[in-house]
Formats: structure tokens, sequence, C-alpha cells
């Protein structure tokens, strides 16, 4: 019975859990009720990907009807992979989040701080794993106004306008979003994505088609901040709770990404995206843009919370220049490394929530000398960032060794040169917070919020050397992360169209 | 392509514009959301004309009438109203936070708290 109904209970657990938060109204139980909900997410999302990879793709028919008249949810190898990381990412992210929420959202607010997360994450689980168009931008629509809501509950006033800026930009992604789909409706008459993608295949001269194509594209470009649609990320990413930032850093424009995916190769189809309509050469120019004006913005921050955030919009450049190779094996690098920037960032900005636990600020001058003061912290924060450069024996070495790869087999070495220029750039950035912390005397006095402690408390170092352990693991056994993104991508390129 | 026979599309588009435009070109956030919500609009007219069947009436069993207009599109849109309704509100909340964190909704000035160069 549960097993039949485990891609419903992906959805309905975190969607249930959030009003059981609001009538509670107690932080603690709140807390408690966010902490169960995720680990018992994960469960199901290893149960869904355990379930997947041995007896193919599972569909779930809501309420009984058939589809595509009924809305079918519908699991396979790609979100499969996708929901576990952001259930995952959810887990160690909320096991962390108690004293930092505590620090930095204002006590009335924490319940409502725990039901937006848990809306957050129904919001992604439900983008990741609905079979149909229009649930799509439902769920969208649902994560996005939770994380509005989460980046707003940030201590700076500046996490206002920021949290406004990306309501505005989002909402106008999201709408674009929709239009597309009705377009695409008007030709197809009809919602459901296997669907689609069969009534599409003969369409593909049709202007309604193509335009509809450019709408989704650009909307859920939009979302998953891909240059030069990023402007909303960078402000968003620094003002947020370090809790909120870590999650949506980590989940929101992978999910994204996840749609972009599914867009090109399941709804359009390989043939069509990248044949009919050369979407790799469109795609390509602007993911090296990002590798390198993300890389390069990110050199000149003075707050590293928003340098990280400069340094994800070049990241999620890389994964749109593994898609727009156009190869078996770029997709594989693709999404292999939306798993890896997932573990990689969620790390790097647990880290820096646990600076800012302790001194309050994580501005790089105010950050001199605290290796000596945070060992460990500062050393999450140093192996995360030689992940983030691409250092073998971590998953960025792979990431970027799979995406070099692809490059190579296209015999395009200018590529691969090029992603090995922009690593240099993330060896700048990474090097200069290592400088100011382990090399630069402590400041008199410290900073304005310090409280004068050393170590931040294990229940934060825990899952923050959690995620650092899995970068390194998944850096040396890559069976688990690479068979499967090599599984997904073949079911993307090969079913599509 | 007849135009006057598809004016409602033409009404998409001029109000898709129009909304678009306000939300880049204004500067007050309240009237940024206004335009947003006239481009939620046009898409919700585009949704609601797509449905439409010349002559349909609502898709009741009723005796004498054969054409029905489709009910999907008309029903997707509910839900895409609701969502309008809640990003409204949740852009207003935050207008009003804004206002008594800076004392302004014009965004020149808030840009001009915020970096006070």
């Amino acid at each position: 019975m549960i097993l039949a109904n485990l891609p419903a209970l992906q959805i309905v657990l975190p969607l249930l859990a959030a009003p059981l938060c609001v009538l509670f109204r107690r932080e603690a139980i709140s807390y408690a009720i966010s902490l169960v909900t995720s680990w018992l997410s994960l469960a199901v999302a290893i149960a869904l990907l355990q379930s997947v990879l041995a007896s193919g793709p599972i569909s779930y028919h809501f309420g009984g009807w058939a589809p595509p008249w009924g809305i079918e949810y519908r699991v396979d190898e790609v979100n499969a992979f996708v929901l576990l990381i952001v259930t995952a990412i959810g887990a160690v992210v909320i096991s962390y989040a108690a004293p930092s929420v505590a620090k930095e959202v204002a006590q009335p607010r924490r319940y409502l701080f725990y039901t937006s997360y848990l809306l957050c994450l129904a919001g992604l689980l439900g983008v990741t794993i609905t079979g149909d168009a229009f649930n799509v931008f439902v769920f969208l629509e649902i994560s996005s106004l939770s994380s509005y809501i989460l980046i707003s509950l940030g201590q700076d006033r500046r996490a206002l306008t920021a949290a406004y800026r990306y309501l505005i930009f989002g909402t106008i992604g999201a709408t674009f979003y929709l239009i597309g789909v009705g377009l695409l409706y008007q030709v197809t008459g009809t919602l459901n994505i296997a669907d689609l993608a069969q009534r599409i295949d003969p369409l593909i001269g049709n202007r309604t088609v193509r335009v509809a194509f450019v709408f989704v594209v650009v909307g859920v470009a939009m979302k998953a901040a891909l240059f030069p649609l990023h402007i909303w990320l960078p402000s968003a990413y620094a003002y947020a709770p370090s809790v909120v930032t870590a999650f949506l850093a980590a989940t929101a424009t992978k999910v994204s990404i996840y749609v972009l995916l599914r867009i090109f190769l399941t709804v359009f189809g390989p043939e069509f995206a990248f044949d009919a309509y050369q979407l790799g050469y469109i795609l390509m120019p602007f993911a090296i843009a990002a590798m390198f004006v993300g890389s390069a913005v990110a050199i000149f921050q003075l707050d590293i919370k928003r340098m990280l955030a400069y340094s994800s919009v070049a990241q999620i450049g890389y994964m749109v220049l593994g898609i727009s190779l156009a190869t078996s094996l770029g997709v594989t690098a693709g999404i292999l490394h939306l798993f890896n920037h997932a573990l990689i960032k969620g790390a790097l900005f647990l880290a820096m929530g646990c600076v800012f636990y302790r001194i309050g600020s994580v501005q790089l001058a105010d950050l001199a000398g605290i290796g000596k003061r945070m060992p460990w912290t500062m050393g999450a924060f140093v192996a995360g960032g030689l992940s983030l450069i691409g250092v073998p024996g971590t998953v960025g070495f792979i990431s970027k060794w799979y995406l070099i790869l692809a490059a190579l087999e296209k015999g395009w070495w200018w590529i691969a040169v090029l992603i090995l220029l922009s690593s240099l750039l993330a060896i700048i950035y990474v090097w200069r917070v290592v400088e100011v912390a382990y090399f630069k005397e402590a400041p008199e006095g410290g900073v304005k919020d310090d409280d004068g402690k050393g170590e931040a408390p294990l229940v934060m170092l825990v899952p923050t050397w959690a995620l650092i352990v899995a970068n390194v693991y998944f850096g040396l056994d890559t069976r688990v992360s690479v068979g499967t993104a090599l599984q997904a991508a073949q079911s993307l390129m090969g079913a599509g169209g | 392509m007849d135009g006057p026979g598809l004016y409602n599309y033409w009404i998409v588009m001029f109000l898709m514009l129009a909304g678009l435009y306000i939300v880049v070109a204004s500067g007050n956030l309240i009237k940024k959301l206004v335009g947003l919500n006239v481009f939620q609009a046009s898409v919700f007219l585009l949704y609601i004309t797509m449905g439409k069947v010349d002559g349909g009436t609502a898709p009741i069993i009723a005796e004498g009438t054969t054409v029905y207009s489709n009910p999907l599109p008309h029903v997707l849109i509910l839900t895409a109203i609701v969502v309008g309704v809640a990003t409204t509100a949740l852009g207003l909340a935050l207008v009003v936070r804004i206002n008594e964190a800076y004392g302004s909704i014009e965004e020149e000035e808030l840009e001009e708290q915020e970096d006070p160069s």
C-alpha cells in the first residue's frame, strides 16, 4: 500500500506537514515536524530511486485517472536522481537549521520559517516529480512564493528588497512558462509531458510551437538564473538567512535546470531542440559567459555569501555548457555537476552559516584570523573550496573531468581550455578567503555581534562535515553518481522525440 | 489572418506588453506590482480565449445544446488566478515591510539608501 503510493507521499508529506506547523505555532514543535518530514522524504526518495533503477520508470495516476486525462506523476532515472538530491540536501540542511535559525530569524516568525521551508521543499519536489506541464507551473509557484518569504526573513533590511526583486523576476519567469504551456496546449490539446512529446514531433516547423518553445525556455532560464537572467540571484542569496541560502543554492536552481533538461530533451526532443533549432549554439555562449563573468565578479566581492552566489552563477554555466554540447556525455556531465554542485555549494554555505553564527558577519574583512578560532568550520570551507575549484579527489574534479571529456569527444579542445581557465578564476576567489582566514591576525575586540566563543556547535558542524565527506566520497567512488547520471542522460537522449 | 476575428488575441498582446512595460519602466514598487498584475491578466485572457468555442455553452448536458466550450483552460486559469492573487498579496506585504524599513517605496530612493556612495 505504502510502496504503491510512494510518488504521492513524496509530495503529500511536506505539503501536509506545513499547515501542521502553523497550527501548533510553536518553534520547537514545528522544528521537530520539519526534521521528521525531511528525513522521511529522503527515505521515500531513496526507495523511489531504488525501485526505478531496479524495475524501470514508475507512473502514478492521481485518483486512478489514466493519463493523458488525469494528472500523472512520472518517476524515471532522471527525476528520481534529482528528488534524491533535493531531499538529501533538505534533510542535511534542516538538521543544521535550529541554532542558525534561532540566531538569524526573529522569535515570533520562526514557526513560519519552518512552514515556508516545508512548502518550498514540497514545491521543489512537485516540480521534479510531476508528469504534467501545468502542474510544473503550480509547484514552481509554490516553491517560489515560499522562497520569497524565506529570503525576506533575513535580518538585513536589504533582504526585503532582494525578495521583492526576486518576486518580480520569478513571477515574470513563471508567467512566461505559463504562456508557453498555453500555446503548446493550443496546438496539441494536451498537457501531459509524455503525450506532448509525441504530439510535438510532427510539428517541428509550426510557428506556435516555436514561440512556445522560446517562452518556456526563457521563463525557466529566469528561474534557473542562467546568465544573463541571473540578476536576482546574488542579492537574494547574500541577504537570506544562512540556512535558506544553503538550501536554495543547492536545490532551487538545480530543479530549474532539471526542468530545462526535461523541456529540451523529453518534451521537444534532441532532434527538435539541438538539430532543428541549434539550441546548443545559442546556449553555449551564455554558458561560457556565465562561467567567466560569474567567476570574475565573484573575485571582487567583499561579502562571502555574495561571492559564493556569483560563483553559483558560474557553476550554472558549467551545467548548461554540458547540456549545450548536445551529446550523451555532455548531458551526463551536466546532470553530474547538478548533483556535485549541490554538495559543494551546500557545504560552503553551511560553513559560512557557522561563521555567521559566531561572529555575526560574513564580510571578508571580519574573517581575519578565523582559521585559528574555528578550525573545523574553516577546514570545511577550504575542503569545499578545493572541490569548487576541482581538485582531484573531490566531486568538483569529477564534474570538470566529464565536462572536458565531453568537449574533447566533440573535438572542441578550446572549450576544455576555457573550462580550465575559468577554474583558475575559482582558485583566486577561494584563495582570497583562505588568505584572510589563515594568514591575517584577528582584529582587536572582534566584530560587532561577535559572541567571543570558538567553534560552532556540533549540531551545525556535523551536517556541514557530512556534506564535505560526501564531497570526498563521491569524488573517489563515482559508481553511484556517475552511474546514475549516465543512465539518466541515456534515457533522456534516447527517449526524447 | 483576419485581424478583427482574432481581436481577443490582439488585446492579449497589448495587455502583455503594457504590463511588462510598466514592470520595467516604473520606479514605484506598487506600480510595478500593478504592471505585473496586468501582465498576468493578459495570460488569463489568453487561456480563456483559447478555450472558448464559437456559440458554445458551459459543458453541462442540457437539451438543445450540442456545442460546448472547452472547460479545461478555464479551470487551469482558475488555478493561475489563485496563484496570481497569492503573488500580489505577498508582493504587497513585502512593499509594506520595505516601506517600514526604508520609509520609501521608490526604487531610486531605495538604491540611494542601500548604496549611499
